[in-house]
């Protein structure tokens, strides 16, 4: 069955991690002297696919095939020797070293032999660099590298240890515009040389400016791969969501919205880097609804969260709470206005995990007059309230003390919603409150958010998950590079209207009219 | 391909590095123990006397004689043990310090500085407000002393605060200038004119001095520190800036998230663990010397570092290593006569530092059978 046209084969490779399944049946296959980009959604497999090829993970089962050999990929090193290299997400450098010193770290028959041997090497190295047009400092210590230099040391790191077949793990997330630009040129120069460069991505612009094929995975499963020539972005973003409506179930609301109590006007953020994330954007959240915020990951979600919560300053815009405008970024204001907030990564940002039970549940309202008195905390007062939320949400704890690591994902979470429920807030901001969690426990996440819309309460629905966002939403607001550029009622909402409005298509078209 | 290392792989992150085939057992980090188990820290000092035993044994003495000779002469005479509780005293209160600023992360490693801040604040009451009774002359002492120890702390706090300097260089390099300006003034200004030229302030009248206890040195600082520590582990749990600090120490981002300014508590708690160095400062000034000299320190502020990790920050746990510690160097004193100098015991304080962080690390590694 081995066709000579592939150099590089993975063959219904299964990967499982616990009661995960993280890719099921993928096929995938390369060949020599192109450039493959593997498009898909957040959690939809690339990356694990992606390092089961260099030597991270093992595949569960399946094969791998190069130069139609079978070969077992058991570790980076293995990888190494077969010509496969992979530059991460986030750099694999030592900051304090030289980028030279960097590139020759690890390989075998590098111990350090002498300034003038280590000249010789950078000068080796340099060249490599020149001759791909990929030019940095290699003499510079890594930590005085800019972010895109870095990752070209990591690119010829690859090439100096002769990859022939380079992956490059969401390239463009760290780079500006200009660095991509300059970085897909490069992939374009690699391509002459005969490698073969795999860049994973959800990013159809970029798909469309470097890839030669391109291959779509969803949810773990590989669903097709397309010629570019064969394709357009309209296609690829209707493969990158799916089409599935059937499985949704829509929970509607018991009452029509009622006054604004969100009001967000012409809002600009900057972000890490001093990167634009939000870009004059403009939303409304009424009393007893559910607005939805779908969007593709680093568009702006992040930082419109921390935003609403006081974390971050703005630096353009008003933002109007229950008829109050926030004068300046504060978390407190923020929660004494009636904010909760169930962030992203409740491990980091949620909760502390060393403390027990009662501390976290304590973590917005020590504050106030029930749980605190002249500054001491009301012990006894505290421990018999946590002990009735615990009870009423269910939380599943070995006892009020215990450290809430030792909580299953879906318990912290319940944790989490009842400390912010509890706080009887008027706005609930939760971004991605069902993320890890199993089916159960996004069930009971997504009755705690429609009950509080029944209640009249305002919730923001911020999700990468277009299904959740579809079921619990009245309204879906589409963020797209810091800005809303769409907005579907519950009735006219389908998949392949929001995953236009995602991809930056339909707003694109909507400005040629 | 066939090649492998010849020894278990050490992997950086659990589930990066692949499992060496030949090899049945291999070294993984868990990373679900946090904590190293409370033995730990028992089989840390044992390690460090066995330790420190093949250096004692090689200066041709008997380790077992020498271990001896320390334990009675610290721990069994009224002597002993009153001499051991007057080292405690300032090794608990400038533990306590670090322990609150550790507790939140900020690597104070200036209690020595703000130890001979406080000592110096305490004094100069003593120089400019002379001929004062007890009852006004040692509160204020005390005030000047926490002040003294408490502005030193903030030296530190302020540029981490709002120009992100490492505290660690910061309070590092601070205690060089405390020690230097001790040094000044003792040597210049405020030194005795009837001392013979000895460096070191004229002698504290008996209204600046702090009560002892019979004719021991046991001096009041003892109540001092005992009630910084009631007091430290009651804030901790029962009152809400406790509770900041609390979760602060636990997961910062969080605390963010919950609305507590936490540059505000750096500096907060910076001022205080300065104060209870300063405090031991004042105390030993007060209560042991009776007047400012050079040298007044033998490096408590840098033993009280170790002390802290060893009780782990507890307050309780702090009272035992405080004495601990305060035993070793008496101990190191008694065996002198053996003809070994007293810096063992700074021998066996940096071996059982040594031996405690690498039990921690230790801890968190988990054998595996490869399957």
């Amino acid at each position: 069955m081995h066709s000579e046209t592939y150099s590089l084969e993975m063959k219904q490779i299964v990967k499982r991690f616990g009661p995960v399944l993280a890719n099921d049946h993928v096929d995938f296959a390369c060949k020599p002297g192109e450039v493959h980009a593997l498009l898909g959604e957040n959690g939809a497999g690339k990356s694990t696919i992606m390092c089961m090829l260099s030597g991270v993970y093992r595949p569960t089962s399946g094969a791998i095939y190069i130069h139609g050999r079978e070969v077992k990929i058991r570790s980076p090193k293995d990888a190494t020797k077969l010509g496969i290299g992979m530059v991460f997400q986030n750099f694999r450098l030592v900051q304090t070293l030289t980028a030279a010193e960097n590139i020759v770290l690890g390989e075998k028959s590098s111990f350090w032999r002498g300034p003038g041997w280590m000249k010789r090497k950078q000068e080796e190295i340099e060249a490599i660099a020149e001759h791909f047009g990929l030019t940095f400092p290699a003499g510079r210590p890594i930590w005085q590298l800019s972010v895109g230099e870095q990752q070209r040391v990591e690119i010829v790191k690859t090439l100096y240890r002769g990859a022939e077949f380079i992956i490059l793990d969401e390239p463009t997330s760290v780079l500006t515009p200009g660095e991509a630009d300059q970085l897909f040129r490069t992939l374009e120069q690699m391509k002459a040389e005969g490698k073969t460069v795999i860049l994973t991505t959800h990013k159809l612009k970029e798909v469309m400016a470097a890839a030669d094929r391109i291959s779509v995975m969803r949810k773990g499963r590989m669903i097709h791969t397309l010629d570019k020539r064969d394709t357009n972005e309209k296609e690829l973003a209707k493969l990158m969501v799916g089409k599935e409506i059937a499985a949704v179930r829509r929970e509607s609301r018991n009452r029509p919205a009622g006054k604004v109590m969100l009001d967000v006007q012409n809002l600009d953020v900057y972000g890490e880097h001093g990167r634009k994330a939000l870009d004059n954007l403009s939303l409304q959240v009424r009393e007893g609804e559910i607005v939805g915020v779908a969007g593709v990951a680093g568009n702006g979600q992040k930082e419109l969260a921390e935003v609403l919560n006081g974390l971050i300053p703005w630096k353009k815009g008003k933002i109007v709470f229950n008829g109050r405008e926030f004068k300046d970024a504060s978390v407190r204001a923020a929660i004494e206005a009636g904010i909760s907030h169930v962030p992203e990564n409740r491990m980091k940002s949620g909760l502390a995990g060393s403390l027990g039970v009662v501390d976290n549940l304590l973590f917005k309202s020590y504050r106030t007059e029930e749980r605190s008195k002249y500054g001491f905390l009301r012990i006894r007062g505290n421990r018999e309230w946590s002990q009735r939320l615990v009870e009423q949400f269910d939380v599943k704890t070995p006892g009020l003390d215990a450290p809430v690591r030792q909580l299953s994902g879906g318990n912290q979470q319940k944790l989490l919603f009842a400390r912010e429920i509890d706080r009887q807030p008027l706005l609930m901001v939760a971004v991605h409150p069902t993320q890890g969690l199993d089916v159960g426990a996004t069930e009971g996440v997504h009755r705690l958010l429609t009950d509080l819309r029944d209640e009249g309460k305002s919730v923001l629905l911020i999700s990468e998950d277009l299904d959740e966002v579809m079921q619990l939403s009245d309204r879906i607001l589409i963020l797209y590079n810091g800005g809303i550029v769409g907005e579907v009622s519950r009735e006219e909402a389908d998949r392949e209207t929001i995953g236009l409005y995602m991809a930056g298509i339909a707003q694109a078209k909507e400005e040629a009219v | 391909m066939s090649e492998r290392p010849a020894a278990g792989a050490l992997p950086l992150e659990p589930g990066t590095a692949p499992a060496p085939r030949r090899f049945i057992i291999r070294l993984e980090i868990d990373p679900s123990r946090k904590e190293s188990p409370w033995w730990m820290t028992i089989v840390s000092v044992l390690l460090a006397l066995l330790f420190c035993a093949v250096f004692i044994a090689a200066n041709g003495k008997n380790p077992w004689a020498v271990y001896e000779k320390m334990f009675t002469g610290a721990f069994t005479t009224e002597f002993g043990i009153t001499e051991t509780l007057v080292k405690a005293i300032p090794l608990l209160l400038c533990g306590l310090g670090v322990s609150i600023a550790y507790r939140i992360a900020v690597w104070n490693i200036g209690a020595e500085g703000q130890f001979a801040a406080g000592a110096i604040a305490a004094t100069a009451v003593t120089v400019y407000f002379p001929d004062l009774p007890f009852y006004a002359s040692i509160p204020l002492m005390v005030l000047f002393s926490i002040v003294g120890g408490g502005i030193w702390g903030a030296l530190t706090a302020l540029p981490k605060t709002y120009f992100q300097v490492n505290e660690l260089i910061t309070s590092l390099m601070l205690n060089y200038v405390a020690l230097l300006l001790l040094d000044y003034v003792v040597f210049g200004p405020w030194k005795d004119p009837k001392g013979f030229n000895f460096p070191g302030t004229p002698m504290f009248t008996d209204a600046e001095s702090l009560p002892v206890l019979g004719d021991t040195r046991l001096h009041f600082g003892l109540v001092f520190a005992l009630a910084a520590v009631l007091l430290y582990a009651f804030t901790m749990r029962y009152t809400r800036w406790g509770y900041e600090l609390r979760l602060i120490g636990a997961n910062p981002e969080a605390a963010k998230n919950a609305g507590i300014r936490i540059k505000r508590h750096i500096i907060i708690v910076m001022i205080v663990s300065g104060a209870l160095a300063g405090l031991a400062g004042m105390s030993e000034v007060s209560g042991v010397t009776h007047r400012l000299m050079y040298g007044i320190s033998p490096g408590y502020g840098y033993t009280a570092i170790i002390v802290a990790w060893i009780a782990k920050l507890n307050p309780f746990g702090l009272v035992v290593s405080s004495v601990l510690f305060g035993g070793l160097i008496v101990g190191g004193y008694s065996v002198q006569t053996m003809g070994l100098p007293s810096s063992i015991s700074n021998m066996l304080q940096g071996a059982i530092l040594f031996f405690l962080i690498a039990g921690n690390m230790i801890a968190k590694f988990r054998l595996r059978r490869n399957g």
